[in-house]
């Protein structure tokens, strides 16, 4: 069993694993850090933007004016941004059988791998991570389609060159394989590979392992996998979360008894309480809104705004901001605050009773219904039109390079009354202002990550007692900058087994019993003998079918019956059909017994003599010699069948047969 | 030889109170536990003193499963788990959870509160029955315990309505509830993969109608609508209040748009608004086109159609409503046809089934005067139309879902016995599986033939398969040899060699050793040889091999040979065999007393 790392990215995992002839692809995350090398897109002309300086080299050598601008002491690429993929020369995608997706986040990369790969296989979601993933790409495709770029840089990327370039640019690794943004066409031909599970749904692959999906708690309809056979047990574990939000809890007990568990997806901010960070961005808020200012919070149009909405339509009325209007602006925001509503079954238990009433899980339609929360596609349009300030303005992409979020940036960001409020944890927010420098805007950090920290971490392995962990090996060590906090880090016995982009993993186990069927007709034929208290065995001759993975045993068939042959003669010649062999005897002949048993059989004239291991019994009559050894026994008899056999039925009388 | 057992307690050649029992390896499941529309009596309920004679229902039953939240199917679950008494788990999905305590108040209300009965169950029961309940989602494999699993599917039909898969080890059960396998306007149809149950249950509702094209229908009830409001009559439409009558809303609202009626569309009771509310939340329930344009338009937002008030059955001019129950037995509908009965211009469509009984029954049975209660007698002169938008499989439908689901057995049940029966033939012809239609109270026994599954070890299942080859020979089968050892719980089957380490046992070595005397005028090798030649030709498929050490070995057997002290042309051989090759040696040496054929060179 193997397992291949495609992506070092440990929250936006893309690993694949081979088990039992099945090459399963555990999910497709995109590693979308890299845009925040490039230049923000704006939505309207920005004559900001337009006049930064291009990048020359210090020793005027290298000019690349065209490509790289210069923007507060760092240099950016002036181009259509591009991501960074899994790695896809490790192995042949077009051999993937199936892809496993945990959640929405962590399918971004779908349509790059099942299109122009050869990729055949079928892909695994649930319904929510199906119909929000398809949101969030339909919003990048959107963002990205929206401003087209003509120009496409690539001489930075020459080796030579890159090497010159200031950091982070320099350090950037893998830069040829980046990716332009997909297609909506390329979007639709992916997701038509989806086939919907869901949890604790039990599939079949090729009959020769399960896979199931599991509660994982951390957004709509995420999922752990186990990936099973009758005897060995993989568990992935991605993305998962024990806070009370939205989302069902987490499923831990079918994690148990796990050969092995990958551990992807923990927290990124391992010190930021996702509840305080709740509580520090409603008083900055509030606190902005009070003195006049606008506030805005890029963020994804799924997951962690749900529970901010939820958190302000609580907040609003004691902060006395009923008449603050909220703005959630994009493409898919009505589509993802209308399919919010409609996954009764995915939720956790309040908000299932909710709508057992039947009312709306989530508050946020009474903050639509009250026109304190207005939806919008862009900011063109109606918005334009009914955008009244102060206000609040959720809207994408958190790295700040595409999205209408560029254009507030670039409306808001001159005045220091203005604040902007960062929840998403994926990038850095140093890096993510950095091309809007300098800045006069207020700006708060309160990344919210729900998902597992380290010490929630530990004690659910203590819990479910995985034989082996695999993890990605930033979790093996503190984190970079918090170098002596050794808490915050995965420690445990045996060590987990770490991973990075490009490892390949033995994984440590070894199969050595597979299931087969006895069928009915042999199996009421065996004879099960008592060999020790209750331990009873049965020989077993029988035929192995092997169709689909799935193996049967059915009773040898009975030979048929010879045709009949003229010459008799002939047939007595006929040498024996493959017949079974013996069954393999076991114990001993005791000398006493045996003598007791010939006698019966009419063989009285024995004469016993003792050798170094045992007895030769002579048998005078029949000149046969049978040699009786705790061991063996080895009967000596000539020209005499019938005796022979006689005698061969009864040693076996005395010996076990298996 | 394991059995499973299946005992209607309702729904046993009858349409109501559906409430079927099963037991399959050693557990006991309530498939649906409804109540029946044509009796006031002890036979609206189950009669559940089939268990409770031997004991409480809890220590009896495993679970209990209920399809939907048709009444006919959950009317009898207060009464059963609080007024019976039963704790255990009570599956159901999402929406019938949601909507089942609706119907069942309202059920209650109607029975307590309008006819006056006591001893009936409680408003708090209805609550307390609730909680015992565990929501199921469609294909989640939930595990009521370590042995007993069941898994839902979609059945169309209702809201939530699910067909449930019940697996104990190798041995399954599936019982549809009632399903759909046509889509309607506003759900989808039914699915089930190829499980090969032991015994598929099913309802038999329309067993013998193999009913037109929905479009005809749809047409036609237009019509009916379309013409009685044109001169001025009124329609009433008893429905139940969610299911039907949301197809039928969204029919006539779509109608309505087109043509630019005015004529007022009710829907009675308060319930519709609600109702309506649930098909939004539960939207991922209802059919691929109606979720796919659900953010751009929700099909259950109607502008044409609503809210009906008890004063509006006088008002003059056309009007159509909708009113609850279905039946006409009791509440709004029955009021409404009560006033608008003796009038010839108006008109009431049935569009859906009616059990024996109820006043929707007799009035599709033509009968023109009805007993009310205090003896007043009603004129039946409004026109009386029936058509069929219940949602249940046809005959067709039917045989399709057997097709789907490939089962061993077949049981019928939900439909009148004369024409199960028909279909049972039908089936029976069919598919060559057995169908049988137990009554009420009667059980069916089923033999299963479970294959035994055990742990092969790989060694020597890789072995096997490499012997047997990429491409095996069906007509030489191969056979192989192991020994499955039993201890405790666990069977594993092993080589015999593995089984003698892992017992911990020491090998037996059995030998036989056989002298044959044989005339043949030559040297020693060239006999040898000889009989290497000669065992060749007759042994074909056997390794046998000259060795340079003076033997022929065939398999394991060993052959010598040396000349007679006496008599050089007469030799001896020397046949050594173990008992593993007991049935070649014994065959070698019959053989080579008889000499060697003379042809040999």
């Amino acid at each position: 069993m193997k397992l291949y790392c495609l992506s070092g990215h440990p929250t936006l995992p893309c690993n694949v694993l081979k088990f039992k002839s099945t090459t399963i692809m555990l999910d497709c995350g995109l590693d979308t850090t890299s845009v925040l090398n490039f230049l923000p897109l704006p939505l309207v002309h920005s004559p900001r933007l337009s006049k930064l300086p291009g990048w020359v080299s210090k020793d005027g050598t290298v000019n690349l004016e065209k490509e790289l601008k210069e923007c507060a002491g760092r240099v950016f690429v002036d181009s259509q941004p591009e991501f960074c993929l899994p790695e896809r020369e490790l192995l042949d995608l077009s051999t993937i059988d199936v892809i496993l997706i945990s959640n929405y986040h962590c399918m971004m990369a779908l349509p790059y791998i099942t299109e122009h790969t050869g990729f055949t296989g079928t892909v695994y979601a649930t319904e929510p991570t199906l119909q929000i993933g398809r949101l969030l790409m339909e919003e990048l495709v959107n963002f990205m389609e929206r401003v087209p770029k003509a120009q496409s840089a690539t001489c930075w990327k020459n080796k030579e060159i890159q090497r010159m370039l200031p950091g982070p640019l320099k350090d950037a690794v893998d830069v040829w394989t980046w990716k332009r943004c997909y297609s909506m066409q390329e979007v639709n031909s992916a997701l038509s590979k989806v086939q919907l599970v869901g949890y604790s749904q039990k599939v079949e692959l090729f009959g020769a392992v399960q896979i199931s999906p599991l509660s994982s708690g951390y957004s709509l309809g995420s999922s752990n996998w186990i990936i099973q056979s009758h005897h060995e047990k993989v568990s992935y574990v991605s993305g998962s979360s024990l806070l009370t939000t939205h989302p069902q809890p987490m499923d831990q007990s079918s994690l148990k008894n796990s050969d092995v568990l990958i551990l992807t997806g923990l927290t990124q901010m391992p010190t930021a309480n996702p509840d305080g960070m709740l509580g520090e961005f409603c008083s900055n808020l509030a606190m902005t809104i009070r003195a006049g200012g606008n506030v805005l919070v890029p963020c994804y149009s799924s997951g962690v705004i749900y529970d901010l909405l939820e958190c302000l339509y609580q907040f609003i009325e004691s902060a006395s901001l009923g008449t603050t209007p909220f703005y959630f602006i994009s493409p898919v925001a009505n589509s993802s605050l209308e399919f919010s509503q409609i996954f009764a079954e995915w939720l956790c238990h309040n908000k299932q009773t909710k709508v057992y009433l039947p009312e709306p899980p989530f508050p946020h339609a009474e903050l639509i219904q009250t026109n304190k929360l207005k939806h919008y596609p862009s900011i063109h349009g109606d918005f334009s039109s009914e955008f009244r300030q102060p206000c609040v303005v959720f809207t994408g992409h958190p790295s700040l390079r595409f999205g209408d979020v560029v254009h507030f940036m670039e409306l808001w960001g001159k005045s220091s009354l203005n604040t902007i409020i960062f929840t998403e944890p994926d990038f850095s927010y140093l890096d993510a202002l950095a091309p809007y420098q300098p800045l006069a805007m207020k700006c708060v950090y309160c990344p919210i990550d729900t998902r597992l920290n380290f010490h929630q971490v530990s004690k659910l392995l203590k819990e479910v007692q995985p034989v082996h962990v695999v993890c990605p090996e930033q979790y093996t060590q503190p984190p970079l900058t918090q170098s002596h906090r050794s808490d915050l880090m995965l420690e445990l016995q045996p060590p987990p087994m770490p991973y990075r982009r490009c490892s390949v993993l033995n994984l440590p186990f070894r199969r050595r019993y597979e299931r087969v069927y006895i069928l009915p007709e042999l199996a009421n034929s065996l004879v099960p003998s008592e060999i020790k208290p209750g331990i009873s065995v049965a020989t077993v001759s029988a035929v192995l079918h092997s169709k689909d993975n799935k193996h049967t045993l059915q009773s040898v068939p009975k030979p048929p019956p010879a045709p009949p042959t003229k010459k008799r003669k002939r047939v007595m010649e006929e040498p024996p059909v493959v017949l079974a062999p013996k069954p393999l005897l076991s114990g001993a002949v005791p000398l006493e017994a045996f003598l007791a048993t010939l006698q019966k059989h009419g063989i009285t004239e024995v004469k016993v003599e003792e050798t170094a291991d045992g007895h030769i019994l002579h048998l005078q009559a029949e000149d046969t010699l049978i040699q009786l050894e705790e061991d063996g026994t080895h009967i000596v008899c000539d020209n005499n069948e019938p005796l022979r056999t006689t005698l061969r039925d009864l040693v076996l009388r005395f010996l076990q047969k298996l | 030889m394991p059995e499973i057992k299946v005992t209607p307690l309702g729904a046993g050649q009858d349409v109501g109170r559906s409430c079927i029992l099963v037991s399959i390896g050693g557990k006991n499941i309530m498939l649906d536990c409804g109540m029946h529309m044509g009796y006031n009596d002890d036979r609206r309920f189950p009669d559940f003193s089939y268990i409770t004679q031997n004991g409480r229902l809890t220590d009896f039953l495993d679970c209990v499963i209920i399809s939907h939240f048709h009444l006919d199917h959950c009317g009898a679950l207060p009464y059963m788990s609080e007024m019976v008494g039963y704790d255990g788990p009570i599956y159901m999905t999402h929406p019938t959870k949601a909507i089942c305590p609706i119907l069942l108040e309202d059920f209650r209300k109607i029975t307590v509160d309008k006819k006056g009965e006591t001893n009936f169950f409680t408003s708090q029961m209805i609550k307390d029955c609730m909680k015992k309940v565990i929501p199921l989602n469609l294909h989640q494999t939930v595990q009521v315990d370590d042995e007993l699993e069941i898994k839902a599917y979609y059945a169309g039909h209702v809201l939530g309505a699910a067909m449930v898969h019940i697996k104990v080890g190798s041995e399954s059960v599936v019982y549809t509830g009632d399903y759909n396998m046509t889509p309607d306007r506003h759900l989808g149809a039914a699915w089930i993969d190829k499980c090969r149950p032991d015994i598929l249950i099913s309802e038999s509702t329309y067993a013998t109608t193999i009913r037109d094209s929905k479009r005809c229908r749809e047409r036609d009830f237009l019509k009916k609508v379309h013409e009685t409001i044109e001169r001025g009559g009124k329609v009433l439409i008893p429905v139940f209040a969610l299911g039907r009558a949301q197809e039928l809303c969204i029919l006539l609202e779509t109608f309505w748009e087109r043509m630019n009626l005015k004529a007022p569309i009710y829907f009675s009771t308060g319930l519709t608004e609600k109702a309506n509310h649930y098909y939004k939340l539960f939207i991922t329930w209802t059919n691929q086109k109606i979720r796919k344009t659900f953010v751009q338009r929700n099909m259950f937002e109607f502008k044409h159609i609503k809210a009906f008030d008890r004063s509006y059955a006088d008002n003059p001019g056309p009007m159509v409503v909708f009113a609850t129950p279905g039946m006409l037995h009791a509440g709004q509908s029955l009021q409404i046809f009560k006033k608008w009965a003796g009038n010839e211009k108006n008109m009431v469509i049935m569009p859906g089934y009616c059990v024996q009984g109820t006043i929707g029954h007799k009035i599709l049975n033509g009968q023109r005067k009805l007993e009310m209660e205090g003896r007043a007698t009603l004129d039946v002169k409004l026109q009386v139309e029936y058509m069929s938008f219940s949602a249940h499989a046809d005959a067709k439908g039917i045989m399709q879902l057997i097709r789907m689901a490939e089962p061993r057995n077949m049981v019928l049940v939900h439909g009148e016995a004369v024409k199960m029966e028909f279909l049972k033939g039908k089936i029976e012809q069919e598919f060559s599986i057995d169908c049988y239609m137990p009554a009420n109270g009667e059980t069916i026994t089923v033999t299963t033939n479970p294959s035994v599954p055990v742990d092969i070890s790989l060694n020597l299942l890789k072995r096997e398969m490499a012997l047997g080859g990429p491409l095996p020979d069906p007509k030489k089968p191969r056979t192989m040899h192991g020994t499955l050892i039993m201890k405790e719980n666990s069977l594993k089957l092993v080589s015999s060699e593995q089984a003698l380490k892992e017992l911990g046992l020491n090998e037996h070595q059995l030998r036989f050793t056989c002298r044959v005397q044989l005339q043949d005028p030559h040297s020693d090798p060239d006999t040898l040889h000889r009989i290497y030649t000669h065992l060749k030709s007759v042994l074909k498929g056997y390794t046998i091999q000259h060795l340079p050490d003076g033997t022929v070995m065939v398999e394991s057997i060993v052959i010598k040979v040396s000349s007679s002290a006496e008599d050089t042309n007469t030799k001896v051989l020397l046949l050594s065999w173990s008992y593993q090759d007991e049935d070649l040696g014994s065959f070698l040496s019959t053989l080579l007393k008889k000499g060697l054929p003379s042809g040999l060179c």
